[in-house]
């Protein structure tokens, strides 16, 4: 069965570092005030590994990725 | 109409009904355990603390969950122009201890917590005497904690990190407190008027709570009235009856009014025209994209500035964000300075560019719902006063609050 | 293996352990400072912070093989990680094994980060403002070649720029935009827990 990776964030433990839109600039930007807007919906499997570098990065920890079986 | 359930019985002015009285007047609940949660399914009652949640569905999950359990009686009422919660627990402290040491022992719960704004003297009080009548059994498993004065200390995940650690800050969800909350236990947080509901629907049944009600509502619900009505005040209402009728109850306006906020300052402007003939139930406002919240109704009087309002109560909803999350602390001072640049210098397009931008980009992305109230609430206002926001003159006195 | 050459080895792989780990404690504070421009993205800093501290273990492993290993100092393998149990420079290299056993748990637990949670992985990494100093004291008081030009001017210009940076990281404000006002309103809002 085809699962889907989604990128989840703790708003509280995101300090606003940046590196995940460096990472990862496909989708995730930075807002006005340097915190991350993350696009909605899965992570595409081309960009799986950025993602996982991205969430690695954190220096808070504050994201995750999750598999998940697709939503409808 | 006016139906008193929840206030029914002696004068609201002469101070706490006691256990005795109570009890002489009222009985014992009759119903609990599994058929208590049935009946709250069949009842229809949502959560009067704001979101409008089924409490059947509530308590279900609770149920469901494994080890002991936490019963928190939420009475902070941390809403500015709310009322009722307080003037609740100060009348009739038993109805809502009825329906905290039911919910205990349906779900087996260990411990009751009865979170009172410590602010709230007279309703501390009440309470607290109240805790002291009730028999052995129950005295021991319940006590008091005091809520810090602040707006997001009433919300669930903060009133259960104040009892648990201290700290009355939200915190991230999932996990939700009915999975893991207060010393890791599945915890239900109920507010103090739900409670009261769910004594009386203890013993008079869930098709006697369906009895009251119009509209496609049920039971009856507590609103606080504020503004330019004749009294203001508490009042006990049907559910289902309409924003005018709940108004001439109260006297009728004051003034011509030209909006009105539902719900509190997490609620919606809506123009006074199309108001009158919006009903009090939680499940059909929330049809039509609107919010009772915790029943506030605040009538804006035609000679009030809407902008100016909406500006003063965008300060507040800012300063009082608990500044864990970046995009509510920033994004909500942002929008309020921009709100207050309106106001005082005058409208200009950046300042509307901005506010529109970051309306779309703010809600969603903290950790509770307080960015997204506070962006409802304005997005309601920019909508509702959108002729007054595009043409406002510059006036550098604000309006007294 | 010629005698020389070992020792050569082991004074040369001291050397650049003592640069790489000097770089490395400069970028972790660049870090914290979230220290980055156009042309030096955040990512950079961290991302050399890491792969010269693992860098750093592969010259640090090939320092202390090669000084166990030699006959001439006689030391045993206990002595890398057992502290001042040497008879050869027992206070210095005491604090060479102090340094090296501080950095293997903040490396280890920098590679585990995502197992053993961010506050204990925090605490740990603290260890990173001892372990250093430790080990340039180590460098100072055991190395043969303390006294000649080349190490003193690598010396001064490590311990210079770590200095410079320390100084830096504690007159500038606190890079975290939220930790003021955070701290103001979690104060407002502390009570004894009441569970």
């Amino acid at each position: 069965m085809k699962t889907e990776l989604h990128m989840t964030i703790d708003r509280i433990k995101c300090d606003g570092h940046g590196l995940c839109a460096e990472l990862l600039p496909e989708m995730i930007r930075l807002d006005d005030w340097g915190y991350p807007i993350i696009a909605p919906g899965p992570v595409p499997g081309r960009l799986a590994s950025h993602a996982q570098r991205a969430v690695a990065a954190c220096p808070t920890l504050a994201l995750a990725l999750r598999r998940t079986a697709p939503s409808k | 109409m006016s139906r008193l359930r929840l206030l029914a019985g002696p004068d609201l002015g002469s101070g706490p009904e006691g256990f005795a009285d109570h009890t002489r007047r009222l009985g014992a609940p009759a119903v609990s355990g599994r058929a208590l949660i049935e009946s709250l399914v069949r009842s229809g009652l949502t959560g009067r603390g704001g979101a409008s949640f089924p409490v059947g569905q509530k308590w279900r999950a609770v149920a469901a969950s494994k080890g002991s359990r936490v019963v928190v009686a939420n009475g902070a009422e941390g809403e500015p122009q709310s009322h009722k919660d307080r003037l609740l627990m100060a009348t009739r402290p038993h109805l809502v201890l009825d329906g905290a040491f039911a919910a205990a022992r349906t779900l087996r719960a260990s411990q009751v917590v009865v979170y009172v704004g410590e602010e709230h003297g007279t309703a501390w009080n009440a309470m607290a005497q109240a805790l002291a009548e009730r028999p052995e059994a129950e005295r021991r498993i319940g006590r008091m904690t005091g809520a810090p004065h602040r707006y997001v200390a009433g919300e669930s995940s903060a009133a259960v990190h104040l009892i648990d650690a201290g700290v009355a800050t939200p915190t991230t969800t999932p996990p939700h407190p009915r999975e893991r909350g207060i010393a890791g236990a599945p915890t239900l947080v109920q507010n103090v008027e739900t409670l009261a509901n769910i004594a009386l629907i203890a013993r008079y049944g869930d098709e006697w709570f369906r009895s009251a009600g119009r509209r496609g509502g049920v039971g009856t619900v507590l609103i606080t009235l504020a503004g330019a009505v004749k009294h203001p005040g508490v009042l006990e209402v049907e559910a289902g009856t309409t924003i005018e009728e709940v108004v001439t109850i109260a006297g009728g306006i004051s003034e011509a009014a030209s909006a009105v906020l539902l719900g509190g300052y997490f609620g919606s402007w809506v123009p006074a025209a199309q108001a009158w003939e919006l009903p009090l139930d939680g499940p059909t406002l929330r049809s039509n994209g609107l919010n009772l919240g915790c029943g506030v109704i605040g009538v804006l009087p035609a000679s009030r500035c809407g902008v100016c309002d909406t500006s003063r109560i965008m300060r507040y909803l800012a300063e009082e964000s608990s500044a864990q999350c970046g995009p509510c602390f920033f994004g909500l001072r942002a929008l309020s300075d921009a709100c207050s640049r309106i106001a005082e210098r005058g409208t200009n397009r950046d300042d509307i560019a901005r506010l529109k931008k970051w309306s779309v980009e703010v809600p969603g992305r903290g950790a509770c719902k307080h960015p997204d109230g506070a962006v409802m609430f304005l997005r309601s206002a920019l909508s509702t006063f959108a002729d007054q926001f595009a043409s406002h003159p510059a006036h550098w006195r604000q309006q007294p609050a | 293996m010629s005698d020389t050459l070992l020792w050569y080895t082991t004074r040369g792989a001291g050397a650049v352990s003592m640069v790489l780990l000097s770089a490395v404690v400069v970028l972790g504070i660049l870090s914290t400072m979230r220290f980055g421009s156009a042309g030096w993205p955040r990512f950079l800093t961290t991302g050399l912070h890491r792969n010269l501290s693992l860098m750093a273990v592969v010259f640090l492993a090939l320092h202390i093989v090669t000084a166990v290993v030699d006959p001439f100092t006689h030391l045993g393998w206990l002595t890398a990680v057992v502290p001042f149990s040497s008879y050869y420079r027992t206070l210095w290299l005491g604090l060479g094994a102090i340094a090296f056993e501080l950095m293997a748990a903040i490396v280890i637990t920098s590679l585990l980060r995502e197992l053993i949670g961010q506050w204990a992985w925090r605490a740990i990494h603290w260890l990173a403002y001892a372990s250093w100093p430790v080990a340039v004291l180590h460098s100072f008081g055991t190395g043969t070649d303390a006294l000649s030009a080349w190490f003193i001017v690598l010396s001064v210009i490590c311990v210079g720029s770590v200095a410079v940076a320390i100084f830096y990281r504690l007159v500038r404000p606190s890079p975290d935009p939220l930790s003021a006002a955070r701290g103001e309103f979690r104060a407002g809002v502390s009570r004894r827990p009441n569970r």
